[in-house]
């Protein structure tokens, strides 16, 4: 066969294809390893590589003196709360477009695409003294609202495409086997969008746990979440490296590891459906 | 009739997305453009109307042309990072080696990093003239240390951003790598085409749709950086870093001038519409129903 590769190439490729891994996410690791790090080895000149007398301090340090926990818990609610309510309001829209298109369906989707192109900048000052005056500034609730709002065209988007590949005559069937329209959703509907529902929950809470512009402008402490709490270090704090290290860490290990298993759900969920 | 029964059921099932996006769309949208023929400070209300005054001051502030000049760069200069990257990088990791899928791990992992995380990290530990890795770096190599932040603050911001976005735009023309057809790239290799001609006929015409969406949704997100700029630089030293959703923020929030700001809100949206008209073509094109 043509495009069988050698062992010789084969290791090559290898070790170019590793090297490159390693150095893309060098950030990410070299930010792991120094949080492990006391803060004098942090900064230390030459760099220490691995030989260091590892220890949790920041890690303590982080969660102890800085309300870590509440930042945490405001990221968990923002993120969570504003994907299952996304997903309340477009399930039954992505539901209906994809079972029973009309000559508008596309109009209606493509029109609530373009909703998202809006720059938040654009209507920054309104959003903030419309919740100023309705005493709803650095609130969870008006974060929930406009998170969701602000993904709820990726959801609905996303809904779409994975209802659609569920075939219509599975229901037809089901409806010639006497099943009344409870019985359908229970047992057919129900476990074939499962998965589908699963990955636009996984995607839209890491879109949401990441976002940086409504979480920076709308909230100063009760309703600040990681993304602001580690802002909070771009002040003389930040020389605090080993701490830093250990914050950002802590603020963005559940999303990578609920990332590495959402790689077909991204490209899916990023590109409207457009790529495959 | 059961067909004009479906209908309203279906009417009443998307009403919900649909009435609250229209909310969201016209409601601030509405008031942005309101505001911005005020003469309306957050700090001393009340305001008065002053007509198309808030965008001529917008348009001929000193702050304007830099900032519309550095959005372009920025947007520009990290699309050329990560389409070029994303090509190269998609090609490898379609080859086959050992411990494929750990190395796409490690490659994708920037884009789940928070914006402000990848920042803070980016400037001190990497980008810091005295105890950043570039600045040992330097030091190894007997090269004085670059304070890349207060001396090249936009590519520096450049750098960090293209960092994020590089594993999307290979993740998505990886994707489409895959579905490239073998049987046609092997009967080319058996016709004697050579890589380059392969990959200038087949892969690259294979990848033109993916190339258009990664470079459209990319630039949607490339011109509303902001936590980037928010946490390093603050727009600075002078203008040298702020782009237009830096110096929006600058003027409402923190010079509470919300006239002004709004009409620059209104101009940012223009522009995001020019970018989102061709976007929308490109996906609807490939939307069959």
């Amino acid at each position: 066969m043509a495009r069988q590769t050698t062992t010789g190439q084969r290791a090559l490729v290898t070790a170019v294809a590793w090297g490159i891994g390693i150095l893309i996410s060098f950030p990410i690791i070299w930010t792991v390893l120094t949080s492990f790090k006391t803060e004098a080895t942090a900064i230390a000149s030459p760099p220490v590589w691995f030989s260091f007398d590892w220890t949790l301090q920041n890690y303590i340090d982080v969660n102890t003196r800085s309300d870590y926990a509440r930042y945490f818990m405001n990221s968990v609610v923002i993120s969570i709360g504003s994907t299952l309510l996304g997903l309340a309001v477009a399930i039954p829209a992505a539901w209906s477009m994809a079972f029973q298109p009309t000559k508008n369906t596309k109009n209606v989707l493509m029109w609530m695409l373009s909703t998202k192109m809006m720059p938040a900048v654009g209507v920054l000052v309104p959003v903030y003294m419309g919740l100023r005056s309705m005493g709803l500034l650095d609130s969870r609730t008006a974060l929930v609202i406009i998170m969701m709002l602000m993904n709820l065209p990726i959801i609905v988007w996303m809904l779409f495409t994975y209802f659609r590949e569920i075939p219509g005559e599975i229901l037809e069937a089901a409806r010639m086997d006497g099943a009344n329209l409870r019985n359908e959703i229970i047992y057919v509907l129900t476990p074939m969008t499962v998965p589908g529902i699963a990955s636009t929950l996984l995607l839209n809470v890491i879109l949401a746990w990441n976002e940086a512009f409504w979480t920076l402008n709308l909230t100063t402490t009760n309703a600040a979440p990681l993304t602001a709490f580690i802002a909070s270090f771009s002040s003389p704090q930040g020389l605090f490296y080993a701490k830093l290290s250990a914050a950002s860490t802590m603020a963005i290990a559940p999303i990578l590891i609920l990332g590495w298993f959402s790689q077909k759900q991204l490209v899916r969920g990023l590109t409207f459906g457009a790529v495959k | 009739m059961a067909t004009q029964r479906a209908h309203k059921a279906a009417r009443l099932m998307i009403s919900p997305s649909v009435i609250l996006l229209l909310a969201w769309m016209i409601i601030p949208l509405g008031t942005t453009i309101y505001f911005s023929f005020l003469r309306y400070n957050i700090l001393t209300p009340p305001a008065s109307w002053t007509g198309f005054e808030n965008y001529y001051y917008f348009l001929t502030d000193p702050a304007f042309i830099p900032a519309l000049v550095n959005t372009l760069v920025l947007v520009l200069g990290v699309l050329a990072i990560t389409t070029i990257g994303g090509i190269l990088l998609a090609l490898l990791l379609n080859m086959e080696f050992w411990g494929q899928g750990i190395v796409r791990i490690l490659v994708i992992s920037p884009f789940f990093v928070m914006p402000t995380v990848s920042a803070l990290v980016w400037k001190n530990m990497f980008m810091n003239p005295v105890n950043g890795l570039f600045a040992h770096l330097f030091r190894a190599f007997g090269l004085q240390p670059v304070d890349f932040l207060s001396t090249l603050p936009l590519l520096s911001i450049t750098i960090m951003v293209a960092w994020a976005w590089l594993p999307f735009a290979t993740l998505i023309l990886l994707t489409a790598l895959q579905s490239l057809d073998s049987e046609q790239m092997e009967a080319a290799e058996m016709d004697g085409a050579g890589w380059l001609s392969r990959f200038i006929y087949l892969t690259l015409p294979h990848l033109t749709r993916s190339i258009t969406v990664v470079v459209l949704i990319q630039t949607i997100f490339l011109l509303a950086v902001f936590a980037e700029i928010y946490v390093t630089t603050a727009g600075g030293p002078g203008y040298a870093s702020t782009n237009i959703p830096f110096l929006i923020y600058n003027l409402s929030l923190k010079q509470f001038d919300a006239g002004m700001g709004a009409a620059g809100g209104v101009i940012a949206v223009i522009i995001a519409n020019i970018v989102a008209f061709f976007l929308m073509r490109a996906v609807g094109k490939n939307l069959e129903l």
